[in-house]
């Protein structure tokens, strides 16, 4: 457990993606099997045990420890896994600070597989007597699932590959294929057997990804556009039997949206924007409000399903049965889709359509006129493109909306997560009545510099008028310019609007609040 | 019990003597345990300290009237009968320890109880009242052995031929505490030092604390430093003082990185759990140890170890002291 609980110290702690790579690297040449292939499971997301619940966790310290003062600890520390791993009381016997080797990696996977919920804390407390700090944190977040030390599963898989010189699309090309502890695939990466064959596997293929347009425009006979929709992006992989959905890290995302994964049997591998119908756009996309509802989810219920119904609009057509046409011009890939189309469930997918414009000044007239919900901007796709990896130049570019901003009075301010977690960094605004009251209209907790963070951090322990546990209510003084990518009616917020996407934009110092926006003001935006 | 003996929020007032323990203000007769900015302050009339405490702070205010006080050597004021035992928090540090009217209070300023090579052990004092610090007063606070975080240290530092570690360390004590220890395991290469730091490690060589080849870390090429141990005051890890170094690995020295999110705080890449105050092991160990009738807490953590005496049938009451815990001193 050593070695994969100083790997995941070292994940925490390193700030540079290639320090990142290098340690996962080394971890995956020198840990022994099975315990490295476990470890690519947990770190790729691929593992999930859940063996036990926190609020197990939170009973099993209060029953070897002063309760008071494991409250004042986690109080304290922030996070319950890191408060237990500091304060677990080992028997007498045995010193609080040492490993004492007996306890792989893959022997704490084994446990924590063959436990049932009522015996889990008893194991728990018996490996825990093995660790130290850093092992006892390490299984704790194993055993309650999710490592959340800052690493997507894509950036483990490149550590992999970096670790045998091998591509990272190839790896992710038999991933699918395999299955943690993922044996073969070590035994592929040391050269002991062939490739693992992929065929017949729906495994993930990269996305071609676009450059912001920065050129005054580009000539349409050469472009075509679409409309840049504001939902998620997927891939969708069939082979006839199985079918997956793909985020754009590569993350396998089926089980969130099991309507789509079991409404398409076809044979192909299509790329498109996920998206929930609602009401913004007469019965088609709803803003991103609403497909927000929907992700991150393991599992999903009927109810979710129904109130938030999720379908896909359909960019582009990759493979077709056995036929990979990624290296035909979009011209023709987009003929095939639309030659596909109609096989599909019209409930679940259709077609993003393209936007006719006889020039570039009618297209900039039509993107400045839609206010769509749902609709992000555009994207302009060269008519040979063939569909490549990543994002090369001049082939497709994405033209977002300018975002909208108003001057909003910084209202509340809670402390952030993280490297923050000794700043208030998150900051809810308000704009005023026309009574004269100020409502909240959003939350923000980007768009500024360090400096302007300490700065903001200073300004609210000076100004905090009251404090509702860790939020601290401030003097209604300080105007925040804040950029968003638009407004909705929300029921959720006593204004009746939420923005999508709100960042600190500028900190208006010279500005008095009074002359801040308008509720009303704000209204006028909502599309 | 001991009316003689007053806490206020400016520090602690011994009546009989007429002299105050580490008053936050400028007093006319000042009893210091220990040079630290939060317990040693300029500006007083007179002050008793130990020769070390006092040499402190004569570099840090200038001179001032001061009378030293050796360990062990007894003095009266006003009818109390004053000791200074060591409290083995940095060089000089003391514990005040008053006789008056048939009861003995002790005021431990910080300690710790670790060994430490520059500066004597913490003798505890059995007392009726026992005046204790509580900077790591919570559970959670549990510092490793000082060999397997120095251990830590070299092994980044060997790995990495190519950088050098920078250990952000509290300029009085720590830093040269950190010196020492890597000296006690061979490390015999010269250490680079910040500018801030220069005076107070040549006064501990003037005590007597070898820590070997110490160079400015200023006006150096950085390619020489490549290789070697920087210690610099925390404030300027992170700062552009930094920049003129060979890609360092950022360490700190401190109890506090002892929770991960602290270290993440201040960009810590190496998280040294070395700390020059005592752990919560330490410091309840050590109210078990001097078997107080009462035990006052100075600051820190005091709840949680005003919580932990009264489960255990310790009188205990917190003190609240103004101005006190620089946290980079952890």
């Amino acid at each position: 457990m050593r070695q994969f609980s100083q790997l995941l110290d070292g994940l925490v702690y390193t700030r540079s993606r290639n320090g990142k790579l290098a340690l996962i690297a080394a971890y995956m040449r020198e840990a022994p099997d099975p315990d490295r292939g476990w470890a690519l499971a947990a770190l790729t997301g691929n593992l999930d045990l859940k063996a036990v619940k926190a609020s197990a966790i939170g009973d099993m310290i209060r029953a070897r420890t002063d309760p008071v003062l494991y409250e004042m600890s986690r109080d304290y520390v922030g996070d319950l896994a890191e408060t237990v791993a500091l304060l677990w009381p080992k028997r007498e016997e045995q010193p609080a600070e040492l490993d004492d080797g007996s306890l792989s990696l893959s022997a704490v996977i084994d446990r924590l597989h063959g436990v049932s919920r009522a015996a889990a804390p008893d194991a728990m407390a018996q490996m825990m007597d093995h660790l130290d700090a850093s092992g006892r944190f390490a299984l704790l977040k194993l055993a309650t699932g999710g490592l959340r030390v800052g690493i997507s599963a894509r950036l483990a898989k490149t550590g992999f590959a970096q670790a045998f010189d091998l591509d990272v699309d190839d790896v992710e090309q038999v991933w699918h294929a395999l299955s943690a502890p993922y044996a073969e695939l070590f035994d592929w990466a040391e050269g002991r057997i062939g490739r693992p064959d992929p065929e017949g596997t729906p495994y993930f293929r990269p996305f071609m990804l676009a450059h912001p347009l920065e050129a005054d425009s580009v000539d349409l006979t050469d472009y075509a556009a679409e409309w840049k929709w504001d939902g998620i992006r997927i891939q969708i992989v069939g082979t006839g039997s199985e079918t997956r959905l793909y985020s754009r890290a590569g993350d396998d995302i089926s089980g969130s949206f099991p309507e789509i994964a079991q409404a398409f049997t076809g044979h192909a591998v299509l790329d498109g924007e996920l998206l929930v119908k609602g009401d913004t756009q007469g019965g088609e996309a709803a803003s991103f409000n609403a497909l927000q509802q929907r992700l991150g989810r393991k599992a999903v219920s009927a109810k979710m399903m129904a109130d938030y119904p999720a379908f896909v609009r359909l960019y582009d057509l990759l493979i077709e049965g056995d036929d990979d046409v990624r290296t035909l011009p979009w011209k023709q890939r987009r003929a095939r889709l639309e030659a596909y189309m109609p096989q599909l469930a019209a409930d679940r997918f259709d077609l993003s359509a393209l936007i006719e414009a006889p020039d570039f000044e009618a297209l900039a007239d039509i993107r400045a006129g839609a206010r769509d919900a749902a609709i992000e901007g555009v994207m302009l796709k060269r008519r040979d493109s063939p569909y490549v990896a990543g994002r090369k130049a001049a082939l497709w570019y994405k033209w977002k909306r300018d975002p909208l901003t108003a001057d909003c009075v910084m209202m509340y301010a809670q402390r952030g997560h993280g490297k923050r977690s000794s700043f208030y960094s998150d900051y809810t605004f308000g704009c005023w009545t026309e009574d004269g009251e100020l409502l909240p209209v959003g939350k923000a907790y980007s768009g500024f510099t360090d400096e302007e963070l300490k700065w903001l951090d200073r300004f609210v322990r000076q100004n905090t008028v009251a404090r509702f546990g860790p939020v601290r209510e401030v003097e209604k003084t300080l105007v925040l310019e804040v950029a968003f990518d638009s407004i909705h009616d929300s029921k959720r917020h006593k204004s009746g609007l939420a923005m999508r996407f709100p960042r600190i934009a500028r900190i208006r110092k010279d500005k008095p609040a009074a002359e801040a926006d308008t509720i009303e003001g704000l209204k006028k935006l909502v599309v | 019990m001991a009316h003689w003996i007053e806490p206020h929020p400016t520090g602690i007032y011994v009546r009989p003597a007429d002299a105050w323990i580490d008053p936050s203000l400028p007093q006319e007769r000042a009893l210091v345990t220990h040079g630290h900015a939060d317990h040693a302050r300029g500006g007083h009339g007179h002050v008793w300290a130990t020769r070390e405490t006092l040499a402190i702070m004569a570099l840090r205010y200038g001179t001032a009237s001061g009378t030293a006080v050796g360990y062990g050597e007894e003095i009266r004021l006003g009818g109390v009968t004053i000791r200074y035992v060591p409290a083995g928090h940095v060089l000089g540090s003391a514990q005040i320890v008053l006789d008056h009217a048939g009861e003995r209070v002790v005021v431990t300023g910080d300690y710790k109880r670790r060994p430490d090579p520059t500066c004597k052990a913490f003798e505890p004092v059995p007392c009726d009242i026992f005046v204790t610090e509580a900077t790591f007063g919570l559970p959670v606070f549990r510092h490793p052995e000082t060999g397997s975080e120095m251990d830590r240290l070299l092994v980044a530092l060997h790995a990495h031929p190519d950088r050098c570690v920078l250990v952000g360390a509290y300029a009085l004590g720590k830093a040269q505490r950190v010196i020492c220890e890597l000296r006690a395991r061979g490390h015999r290469d010269p250490i680079y030092i910040h500018g801030a730091m220069e005076r107070m490690c040549a006064l501990y060589q003037d005590f007597g604390i070898d820590m070997g080849e110490l160079r400015p870390a200023t006006g150096v090429p950085a390619k020489e430093m490549r290789g070697h141990v920087v210690v610099s005051p925390p404030s300027a890890l992170n700062d552009r003082w930094s920049r003129r170094l060979p890609d360092p690995i950022t360490a700190m020295a401190s109890g506090w990185m002892r929770v991960r999110q602290r270290a993440r705080q201040k960009n810590v890449e190496l998280p040294l759990v070395i700390s020059d105050h005592a752990d919560w092991d330490e410091l309840t160990d050590t109210i078990r140890e001097v078997a107080p009738t009462e035990t006052w807490i100075t600051h820190g953590r005091e709840e949680a170890l005003l919580h932990w005496c009264m489960t255990h049938q310790i009188k205990a009451r917190a003190l609240a002291l103004v101005g006190r815990e620089d946290e980079d001193e952890g």
